[in-house]
């Protein structure tokens, strides 16, 4: 019988993406159909004076225009986590209005929205809306945030701190291990921010209908039972049972369609109001302005080691941004989504790291690809290359020295981190290894020295991570400040004929599940592909769901998947043994049949589910039916690792840096299809890529956005990237039940540090020893001359 | 204005605002929604068309500029229900995970492989250099390209 675990099996989503008939938000039409149009402040911080709509509401094709003298929805959008100050002090959590009311906060903030028949006239009349705004100064950093007399983004606290945090080991034991340290290496540096970019804009459409007081509102979103939770318990009041929330296909997610935003709120409030659908597509500069950013961190590092090479103490201190107001998983990044990794793949026995969480004058801060993730493993690995060229040991053989030896979570218990948590199972020295292998390591440190002699610039650059995936164990979470679970819930409904309909709260955004998920159900039921359909993306049809991010879907959404289905296989064996006459004990389940063990006696499985669903020769006291449906709590995250090397070469005359290869050899636990896994590993590999090289949002000192288009932003295109060699080695999650660990980030944290490492390696024979990203030629350049 | 243009082998005659897009036309006066618009800036190629068998962005296009002309879009790559061999060879490499920049991209091999047939990665690469894909890292989609040549020059 065919099997599909572990094989590379095409995706069934395909077909509609090639023939152009994906279903993404902007596709849809209702009938009688509003657009709509938002007037943003050019300013990033400034009053309003006053707001004239009047000329603009006689405009052409005017349906209404609103502003926040109106009244929507007066709670604002919430956030999702809460991180108390220090001294105990609660987390200053400002409201964040649908419409901005008498005080401007980022450029691109909306103070009104227009509604007209046509995008086109929406569009003209909203330039006809007049607000007078008296400028103020802002400020973008979130280091100079804190300075004494910066500018205030919310003037009711004394300073711009949302929050500070502080996780490990007592600061004044890891300061005194840091004294006696044989050797220190310092880094100040700024993990700067970047824009998420999926390539499908926001998109939303809100229709409220009069017939049964309902609203559905279609989103581009990555969770939308979430979108609705919040929407209705918070933003706007209304009753969680009269909305639905739908998000077919949706164009990427990358973490910025996690977050409920204003304009999903006010989009559903302003249906009702107009009585009629309401759609709104952000276009790509919007996009910028108002998408949530990701990264923002200012970092001063120190790592001591003894003379042997071994980690003695990490201490950090970061700045990190929290834009204007807090975006739904905001407060959670910085902190348990990064200090509880600064353990990395390392033994150091004592470590502290302490954040400071800024308001800015920008748009909000939240999760990126990686969220906390990667920035705390560009900063380890980033260290660990520059301790090793100062001690003058190789990068791989400090690594080495510093590793957590190998356990399976079985035989060997957990690693217990000294930033909180409990490592499941893991390899490092394994991956390293192997990556070592597919580059050959020892053969291109030959050809640099050689390349090196004729004037050529080559460089290689390791990193080692480790990052946790698989959120969340509810109770853990909740106790660290989320102000929701993060279990997921799987339903599975066995037809009368046996085609099973399997109801997943994950939602699929470019990550196959349609695909994966029918892999798994069909090989565990024993049944064709065919017979599976995996439905997502609708509130209306599956029961409930916390959504797609942190590398959950599987792990989570996949394991509330089985436990449906084990109590499916157990409800099925006891309709097989009163058709067989048998004793449950003597079943076995195996290739779609209830077999008597030792006979030739079976049933199959559509027979059982006819005879569900025909109960006329029934156990007795057995409800009817083939359905059910649970709930997923995960007992632990999961912890996917791996090893990237990048191979870079340098112009000498021009600083531009090529990225020659890109070496990832990952282990993200069981793989149910590795096709897929590889597709996640190199998008996610270009992404940091991306940071690393490329990318950065850049504010002007009035805080402007001087890259909020493709024009100025600079993301990796075809030709800036090689082919990405992939290997894996396994090592099973031992907690959950098909013992897979998560793909969607691993790529992007992995890769940033690999290629700036590379970077520097080749500079450092020069005299280079850091370099701010991303690694433009401008800098490279700069840190040349600097050297001659 | 009034414009008439053949769109996937139909005739379609339309009455339009001067300042509206091809790919605006497209998606809504047409319904052909394949054609993805992901920028405002000729920066993304989600929305790339051929017009008269050339690929071109239909976001930077004005619908009464290509009055007359002979429009290919995603929805008329398939003959039917048998895909074009680089639609089946992004299938077959994993060339597309979210598919918005898919329809792009096809349209844009296509391009790519009518011009150069024997195109190498380097030349593939170069020839996407105007279609953003923030999915796949671009491997995957290279190695479709690289699939359907073998295919189409068999
Ligand atoms: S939408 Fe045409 S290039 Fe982006
Ligand atoms: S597949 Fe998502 S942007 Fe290319």
């Amino acid at each position: 019988m065919e099997t599909f675990i572990g094989q590379p099996v095409k995706r069934r989503e395909d077909d509609r993406f090639l023939k152009g008939a994906g279903k993404y938000t902007d596709d849809i039409k209702l009938p009688g159909m509003t657009h709509s149009a938002f007037v943003r402040s050019p300013y990033a911080h400034a009053r309003i004076l006053s707001i004239d709509t009047s000329k603009a509401k006689t405009a052409e094709g005017v349906v209404a225009i609103y502003t926040a003298e109106d009244g929507c929805g007066a709670f604002g959008v919430p956030c999702g986590w809460q991180v108390d100050f220090k001294n105990g002090e609660t987390m200053r959590e400002p409201q964040h209005p649908l419409l901005a009311k008498d005080k401007i906060r980022h450029v691109g903030e909306a103070v009104a929205i227009v509604i007209a028949e046509t995008q086109e006239l929406a569009r003209d009349a909203a330039e006809l809306v007049q607000v007078s705004y008296e400028g103020l100064p802002a400020v973008t950093c979130p280091k100079k945030a804190m300075e004494p007399g910066a500018p205030k983004v919310h003037d009711e606290w004394e300073d711009n701190a949302s929050f500070d945090w502080c996780i490990g080991n007592d600061r004044a034991a890891v300061e005194a291990a840091l004294e006696k340290a044989h050797h220190v290496t310092e880094m100040t540096y700024k993990n700067h921010r970047v824009a998420p970019n999926a390539i499908e804009p926001r998109s939303y459409i809100a229709d409220y209908d009069v017939n049964g007081d309902k609203w559905t509102l279609y989103t581009s979103t990555q969770n939308p039972h979430l979108i609705r939770l919040l929407l209705c318990a918070f933003a706007l009041g209304i009753p969680e049972h009269k909305v639905r929330v739908v998000s077919y296909d949706v164009g990427g997610g990358f973490g910025s369609k996690i977050y409920h935003y204003t304009e999903e709120a006010l989009l559903t409030w302003a249906s009702k109001e107009i009585g009629r659908p309401v759609k709104w597509t952000s276009d790509r500069t919007e996009a910028f302005l108002t998408d949530a950013h990701g990264r923002d961190h200012i970092v001063h590092s120190k790592m001591g080691f003894d003379k042997d090479g071994k980690i003695v103490a990490h201490l950090t201190d970061e700045y990190c941004a929290m834009g204007a107001y807090l975006s739904t998983f905001a407060p959670a990044v910085p902190t348990y989504l990064h200090g509880t990794l600064f353990q990395g793949v390392y033994t150091t026995p004592l470590i502290h790291l302490n954040v400071v969480a800024p308001f800015t004058h920008t748009v909000a801060v939240d999760a990126y690809r990686g969220a906390g993730r990667p920035e705390a493993t560009y900063l380890l690995e980033r260290i660990m290359s520059k301790a090793a060229k100062e001690m003058a040991i190789d990068p791989a053989e400090l690594r080495f020295k510093n590793f957590i030896p190998p356990f399976d979570g079985v035989k060997e218990p957990g690693y217990q981190t000294q930033v909180a948590l409990q490592y499941d199972s893991g390899n490092y020295e394994a991956v390293l290894k192997r990556g070592l292998e597919m580059l050959g390591y020892e053969d291109f440190r030959m050809d640099q020295a050689e390349a090196r002699k004729n004037g050529k610039l080559l460089g290689v650059g390791i990193s080692t991570y480790i990052e946790g995936c698989g959120i969340a164990p509810s109770a853990v979470v909740g106790a660290l400040g989320a102000r929701a679970g993060l279990y997921e819930v799987g339903h599975v409904r066995v037809q009368p004929t046996g085609k099973v309909s399997v109801f997943t709260g994950a939602h699929s955004h470019g990550q196959g599940h349609e695909t994966v998920f029918a892999q798994f159900v069909a090989d565990k039921l024993g049944i064709s592909m065919d017979d599976v359909d995996i439905v997502h993306g609708d509130t209306d049809q599956v029961a409930f769901g916390m959504g797609t991010y942190g590398s959950r879907s599987l792990s989570v959404g996949g394991s509330a998947i089985i436990k449906s289905i084990d109590k499916i296989l157990e409800k099925g064996a006891k309709i097989a043994a009163h058709k067989l006459e048998a004793a449950e004990e003597d079943l076995e389940y195996a290739e779609g049949k209830w077999k008597v063990k030792g006979t030739d006696k079976s049933i199959s499985f559509g027979d059982v589910s006819l005879t569900a669903y025909v109960p006329h020769d029934y156990p007795e006291g057995l409800e009817p039916g083939l359905d059910f449906s649970s709930f997923y709590d995960p007992t632990n995250f999961t912890y996917p690792f791996g090893t990237h090397i990048a191979v870079v070469e340098v112009c000498a005359d021009t600083g531009k840096v090529t990225l020659q290869r890109f070496v990832a050899c990952d282990d993200v636990g069981n793989v149910m299809n590795p096709m897929i896994v590889d597709g996640q590993i190199h998008g996610g590999v270009v992404q940091g890529v991306g940071q690393a090289l490329l990318e950065e949002v850049v504010f002007d000192g009035e805080g402007q956005m001087a890259t909020g288009s493709y024009m100025d932003y600079a993301m990796p295109r075809a030709d800036d990237v090689p082919m990405i060699e992939t290997d894996r080695t396994t090592t099973p999650c031992p907690h959950n039940p098909l013992g897979v660990k998560g793909a969607g980030e691993a790529g992007a944290i992995g890769s940033t540090p690999a290629v700036v490492n590379a970077v520097v390696d080749a500079l450092s024979h020069l005299g280079v020893t850091d370099i701010q990203m991303p690694v433009t030629p401008q800098r490279v350049w700069k840190a040349m001359q600097s050297k001659k | 204005m009034q414009i008439s243009m053949t769109i996937n082998g139909k005739e379609y005659s339309h009455d339009v605002e001067p300042r509206i897009s091809l790919a605006q036309y497209l998606r809504e006066n047409l319904d052909l929604t394949g054609t993805h618009i992901g920028c405002d800036t000729s920066g993304c190629g989600a929305c790339t068309v051929h017009v008269d068998g050339a690929a071109a962005k239909a976001c930077t296009l004005l619908a009464v500029q290509v009055d007359g002309s002979e429009i290919t879009t995603i929805e008329g790559m398939a003959n039917g229900k048998e895909m074009h061999p680089i639609q089946e060879a992004f299938k077959e490499n994993h060339g597309l995970q979210c598919g918005f920049c898919t329809p792009g991209m096809v349209m844009t091999a296509a391009d790519i492989l009518k011009n150069n047939p024997n195109a190498s990665e380097e030349e593939i690469r170069h020839g996407l250099e105007g279609n953003f894909c923030r999915c796949t890292g671009y491997h995957n989609i290279v190695k479709s390209i690289q699939h359907a040549a073998e295919k189409m020059n068999a």
